[in-house]
């Protein structure tokens, strides 16, 4: 993308810190969030993550760099701008001694072209606690009011900060219908979490974060050199089989220890057509423990965190 | 995509009407919801509307005699100060513990979040003060004029200085609770926090002891704050004239509580201006 195209995505973050007297919450995050998609920044808790996502809706100050959201600073905190990105911080809030539909009236009065209240009730599945107080709600439909109140402004760009943390599974999947329900719209979402699962079932592309840094950005099926990483294809030697192993794949890397034979290619098609019939020939009908495994984001995950807290940056 | 810029200043040129009205939407909106919540609230209701209503009743029927160096009922000289002592339960007590509550909840932060115009949010608040403050100076005076025998204000100029020593009194109060807000932690504390400087200037401004027969020191620090400056405006209001000359100054020093109470309505908008924050550490 050329630098105006890029200047032009709804999240154009470049170098953003941001230092909390002696420390630096945020150090070195370069971002960009392109139209209509659903990005992820994941990361460890303390990462940095809120401090990003508060830095982008303009509720936090940066300390530099140059940051840009639907082509404004957020630090100008402009109405008109504002009324175009939906923000759902982390904590859940409590709206004291007002019903569910008061409070979404309320937001709405806000905004130039709300959505229409009673379908964002029911978007969030409260239609049925609609005229209840909230301190009568559940904490999953606390966090889904939450979301209504983010959201009731029809937001061109969604801000979500740990959208389904506390969430039983019921009411997660519920949240993630709600995700997909804005892209659908066309709109973009930006959402913070420390799920994988999350991350895999919504975004497309994601940038992780490990002590204030961003250490690997991309589409999700990339990350950490994903597509790039081998498979392992792996199975026990047993005694039937000898000592050698027939012809692999070219780029095909063995290694061997205590009768565990793993085989790393991007070829796991071929090596296992060339182990199964030489299995077969030497007698063998069930090769013991035999698997291929790819790389799990979760594995490439807590590579990346722990190569990035030991070993310091990459 | 077009560029984002132009994009924008072609909308804010066709919003100009619209952000009035918005504002006007916002506002309205922002004062029900204070309304309803000050409404619905127990606490906010026991704490700032009928505490001072029960404190009249109790002490009125307790308190008698004449202030000594006078021929005034004792209660109506109470009963001027409970009144001040109403309207800054509504306006500082009652105003600083919903700010903090509403630090505290994550109100102020989904507010500061959503393209509200700032202004809406303070005059929600307003409104809030103005409604109830109103209201508790009617019931004040209903029950202190029918239980008590209060004599309502025998002239135009007392009405008068009623409604400018409460006007004054309350905008004072109503802007240093914004200021006093940022000292409070948390919601559980507003409340107990709030009420220590109430309780102590209720006791030294000349609401339950006349003010003369107090301490010099305790005089003098009760005359850095507005309740005493409120008390001996409504004193004027509702006391015989006579009454003055044991006043510290021996006159009601009226165009004094004026300036003292219009000099802390100036200290507690620069106050709100430099403490008050939409974004920071207490902001949940």
């Amino acid at each position: 993308m050329s630098m105006v195209a890029e200047q032009a995505n709804p999240v154009h973050v470049r170098s953003l810190r941001k230092r909390y007297g002696p420390v630096n919450a945020v150090e070195e995050v370069d971002l960009d969030v392109r139209s209509g998609e659903v990005f992820a920044l994941l990361g460890p808790n303390g990462a940095g993550k809120t401090t990003t996502v508060e830095i982008l809706v303009g509720v936090r100050r940066r300390t530099s760099g140059d940051v840009r959201v639907l082509g404004r600073d957020p630090a100008e905190d402009a109405p008109e701008w504002r009324a175009r990105i939906g923000v759902v911080p982390q904590t859940t809030g409590a709206y004291t001694d007002l019903t569910v539909r008061e409070v979404v009236e309320h937001f709405a009065a806000f905004y130039p072209a709300p959505l229409p209240v009673a379908e964002v009730i029911d978007m969030v599945g409260l239609g049925k606690q609609a005229r209840k107080q909230t301190q009568a709600l559940s904490g999953g439909q606390a966090r889904r009011l939450d979301v209504a109140v983010g959201v009731v402004g029809d937001p061109d760009l969604i801000f979500l900060d740990e959208p389904t943390t506390g969430l039983d599974p019921v009411a997660r999947r519920e949240a993630w219908d709600l995700v997909r329900y804005f892209a659908g719209r066309g709109k973009t979402t930006v959402l913070t979490t420390h799920y994988l699962d999350e991350v895999e079932a919504l975004a497309q592309r994601a940038a992780v974060i490990v002590g204030g840094r961003v250490v690997e950005s991309g589409p999700v099926a990339e990350l950490g050199g994903r597509r790039e990483t081998p498979a392992a294809v792996s199975f026990t030697r047993t005694d039937g089989l000898g000592a050698g192993l027939p012809a692999l794949p070219d780029d095909a890397v063995v290694e061997e220890a205590e009768g565990l034979v793993v085989v790393r290619t991007h070829h796991p098609t071929e090596a296992m057509a060339a182990l199964l019939p030489w299995a077969a020939a030497s007698g063998v009908r069930e090769l013991p423990d035999l698997r291929i495994h790819r790389p799990s984001l979760e594995e490439i995950y807590l590579d990346l965190i722990r190569s990035n807290q030991e070993g310091g940056v990459v | 995509m077009n560029a984002p810029d132009a994009v924008l200043a072609q909308e804010s040129g066709v919003v100009l009407d619209p952000a009035r009205s918005i504002l006007w939407r916002a506002a309205v909106s922002r004062s029900s919801v204070e309304l309803k919540s000050f409404f619905r609230n127990r606490q906010s209701l026991v704490f700032t509307l009928l505490l001072p209503i029960v404190l009249l009743v109790v002490l009125g029927s307790i308190f008698s005699g004449t202030v000594p160096g006078t021929h005034t009922d004792f209660k109506q000289m109470f009963i001027a100060g409970i009144i001040a002592c109403g309207v800054m339960s509504v306006s500082f007590n009652g105003l600083a513990i919903s700010v903090a509550i509403e630090r505290d909840t994550g109100m102020i932060r989904r507010l500061a979040s959503s393209p509200m115009p700032k202004s809406a949010y303070f005059i929600g608040k307003v409104v809030r003060v103005a409604v109830t403050g109103t209201l508790e100076t009617v019931l004040l005076l209903a029950v202190a004029v029918l239980a008590f025998g209060l004599p309502l204000p025998s002239t135009a100029a007392r009405w008068e200085t009623l409604v400018w020593v409460l006007l004054l009194g309350g905008v004072s109060c109503t802007l240093l609770a914004v200021a006093f807000s940022s000292v409070i932690p948390n919601a559980r504390s507003a409340s107990a926090i709030v009420t220590l400087p109430f309780l102590v200037l209720q006791f030294i401004s000349g609401v339950f002891f006349p003010y003369s027969q107090l301490p010099a020191w305790m005089q003098t620090v009760a005359a850095l704050f507005p309740l005493k400056w409120m008390t001996q405006g409504l004193r004027s209001v509702f006391l015989p004239n006579d009454f003055a000359h044991v006043e510290p100054a021996g006159v009601w020093e009226l165009d004094r509580v004026a300036l003292v109470l219009a000099a802390w309505c100036l200290a507690g908008l620069a106050l709100s201006f430099l403490t008050f924050r939409w974004r920071g550490p207490n902001v949940r």
